[in-house]
Parts: C-alpha cells; structure tokens; sequence
C-alpha cells in the first residue's frame, strides 16, 4: 500500500467521525428534551430529531469501522472513545439551553449541513453517497422545523423573542468552527468525497441573516471572538459530562447484548 | 431448473406480503416498498430490504419478522441484507398502499417534486386533504408526528387530529 492511499484512508476516517461525533452528540443533547418539551408536538418533534440524528451517526460510524478495517464496530466509536478522541463541534455539545436555545443551534446546524450535504450528495464513493442522499432527505425537515420556530419565536411575544435573541447572541462564538478546515478536507475534497464549506459561507450566511432579519431579530456580529480547535479534540467541560450519561451504561456492561 | 427457480422467488414474494408494518398494520413490507429484492442461488435465499428513515426504530423490528416469516415458512439457507445503494422514497408506495393508508385515516404521501429550490419554498406549506372527511380545511400542527415519517394535522371541518405520511 503506497503512503498516499493510506492517507486518503485515514483522511476518509477522520472525515466520517467528524461527521459523525457531531450527531451523535448534537442527537444524545437533542433527546434530553424528551418527556420535557414545551407542548406534546415538540416533544414528538424533537425526539424524533434526535432519533435521525443518532440514526445518521450510526449509520456513518458503521462506514468508518469498515473504512478503518481494524474490526471495530458503530458502537465501539460512540462508547469507547474518551473526550478528547470526539471531534464533534463544540457548537454540538453545548447544553440544551431553554427551548429558543435548542431552537437557534438547530438552525445553524442544519441550514449548515444542508449545504454541506448538497455537495456532498454527489460524493465519488458509492457507499457514502447513498448515505448522504438518505440523511439529506431528513435534514430538509429539520431545518424546515427550526427555521419555522426562529421565525415564530423571533416574531411572537416580547418573551420570546428576547429569548431567541440571547440565544443566537450565546451560540454565535461557536458558528465560526463550522467553516474550519485543514488537510482532512483537502485530500477529501481532491479524492471526490469532500465538500468546500467555504465555497458556501457566503450564501449561508445570507441564508441566516435573511431568516433572523425576516424574524425581526438583530444579527450578531460576525467578527467577533469565535471559539476554535474542536476537529482536533479541545472541547468544553459539557463534553465530559454528556459522554459520562451516554457511555456509562454501555462500559459496565460491555458484554451485553440486545439479542 | 429456472423454472423451478422463478417459481420459489414468487413464493418467497408471497411469504413477504404476509409480514405488515409494525407502525402501520394495513400496509405489508411490499407496499411500503421496503422489500426490495429477493435473489436465489442454489437453495440460498437472499431478502434485500431498505430502511425507509435513518432513525426508524421499526426496521430492526422488520428485519426481525422477515426472519421468523422465512423460518415459519420453512425457508433453512437464507439472509437478510440491508439495501443502501437506493434512497427510500414515498414514491415507492403503491397507489393501492395509498388508498389503504388513507381508509385507516392517515392522509398518503403525494408524489415527490423536485426540490431544487428548496431553500425558495422552506416557507409554504401544502394542502393536505382530510383523509376522514376530504376537507382541504387543513392546517400543519407539526412536521413530526408519532412516528418519523408522520406530520400531525387538524382538519378545521371535522375538528378530528390527523397524520400525514410525509412524502420524502
């Protein structure tokens, strides 16, 4: 094996778990609100989110076990990988907030993968092609589902809006990582499989201006301290503790099985 | 010999009909264009069938029943494979899934457009049709319903909830 396909290898590996530890953590943060969502419709509608998501992780993991070829499974990545190994964003582990918080977050997340996945979609490898076109179909209900409640929220009552504005006003240090790059995107950007984010960050960012000026809110402002150095393993305290809920089960019990 | 072979692929579409989804009890796998294919090499018996939304819990639950239909059957050599390489869509439902969809009164999925533009027309909303009462008074109370692939409704003339089957 040339130096070169292992490269190309182990870049495809990193790319999948960064896709990945993004929804498995952004999905485990979302399904908190189960059993406490607002109204009985949003408690449906966010369990389900995050049902997708964590469907989407696992379906990712599964790839990237076969791409790593060293036996593990989906599992192993969600249950057996301590904090710094997770290279979600920190956009993703961030508590839940109040329901104008989860709200906001959503929306930058998913009118972001998005445009991602729409390049995504047309991915050389066949495998992670059809996973992506599968993902995007559920990913359009999602941000169809947050846009709908930044604009409700935003224009609605005093309350809530001044709710939805601190909530984009706290997330907005933490939209820059979105679009970080470094050489994982580049030699998957080149094999075919990769997506540009920055070829993007100006239409998303219209995107997102339009819906909060739409909603009556203020934009925050772009130039301001952005938080840094989530793909390569620095996170926030909250990690720590998500990964102790959702991990610890699975590692007293490492034997079981559902079957 | 393919006579014979063609005759058990049929037998083994027959023995698939008789597995229903487990959220939707009027529709078999076949209609909800889940089942996707079924091969035979020697006395190998292969079922592909393709997971409809990611976060689906039932399709562990289908994988399951296709399993125990084939041992009921008595079908020894088989496998069940997960078929990725086409997305699942809505337009895979037969019209006759439609049509009895609605009668157990849940609204069916219309044909899928184009969603070139769906950054355009995130914002409208469609009509969905009452399926009790074929009022277009309608309105979207949520993009999620009980399951997944569900929208709850309200029909505004006969005042009754209802769900969706989002056309994905």
């Amino acid at each position: 094996m040339s130096t070169d396909t292992l490269t190309t290898q182990k870049a495809f590996l990193k790319y999948l778990l960064r896709l990945a530890d993004d929804r498995l953590i952004l999905g485990q943060r979302v399904s908190e609100w189960c059993g406490h969502g607002p109204v009985l419709e949003e408690d449906l509608a966010l369990a389900n989110i995050a049902l997708d998501l964590i469907g989407h992780s696992s379906a990712l993991y599964a790839y990237a076990a076969q791409i790593e070829d060293k036996g593990h499974d989906d599992d192993y990545f969600a249950y057996f990988r301590d904090d710094y190994e997770f290279t979600n964003l920190q956009l993703c582990e961030l508590p839940k907030g109040d329901f104008g918080f989860t709200i906001a977050r959503h929306f930058l997340f998913s009118s972001f993968s998005y445009y991602q996945y729409e390049l995504l979609k047309n991915a050389k490898d066949e495998q992670f092609r059809g996973m992506i076109n599968k993902h995007l179909k559920e990913i359009k209900y999602h941000l169809r589902h947050s846009r709908d409640w930044v604009l409700r929220l935003g224009d609605g009552t005093e309350e809530s809006h001044e709710r939805i504005q601190n909530a984009f006003d706290e997330v907005w240090m933490y939209v820059d990582e979105l679009f970080y790059t470094d050489d994982v995107d580049e030699i998957m950007i080149a094999s075919g499989n990769g997506a540009d984010v920055n070829s993007f960050k100006d239409d998303w960012k219209k995107f997102v201006e339009d819906t909060l000026t739409e909603a009556t809110l203020t934009i925050p402002d772009w130039d301001q301290y952005m938080i840094s150095g989530s793909r390569n393993g620095m996170h926030t305290e909250h990690l720590g503790l998500i990964l102790t809920q959702l991990q610890f089960l699975r590692r007293s019990h490492p034997e079981a099985d559902w079957k | 010999m393919s006579t014979k072979t063609l005759y058990i692929e049929q037998q083994i579409w027959d023995y698939l009909q008789e597995v229903t989804d487990p959220e939707i009890p009027v529709l078999n796998i076949i209609e909800m264009g889940i089942a996707r294919g079924v091969s035979i090499e020697g006395d190998k018996v292969t079922v592909f069938i393709t997971p409809t939304y990611s976060g689906c819990p039932a399709m562990d639950a289908i994988e399951k029943m296709v399993k125990e239909k084939l041992v009921e059957k008595g079908v020894s050599n088989f496998d069940v494979k997960l078929d990725f390489s086409q997305t699942w869509t809505t337009d895979w439902m037969t019209d006759e899934a439609k049509i009895k969809l609605k009668d157990f009164g849940i609204a069916p999925p219309e044909k899928t457009t184009s969603e070139e533009d769906f950054l355009k027309s995130i914002s409208g909303t469609k009509i969905v049709p009452c399926p009790l009462c074929d009022s277009f008074e309608t309105e979207l109370q949520s993009q999620f319903g009980s399951t997944a692939c569900k929208a709850q409704y309200f029909c505004n003339s006969c005042h009754q909830p209802f769900e969706h089957f989002k056309c994905i």
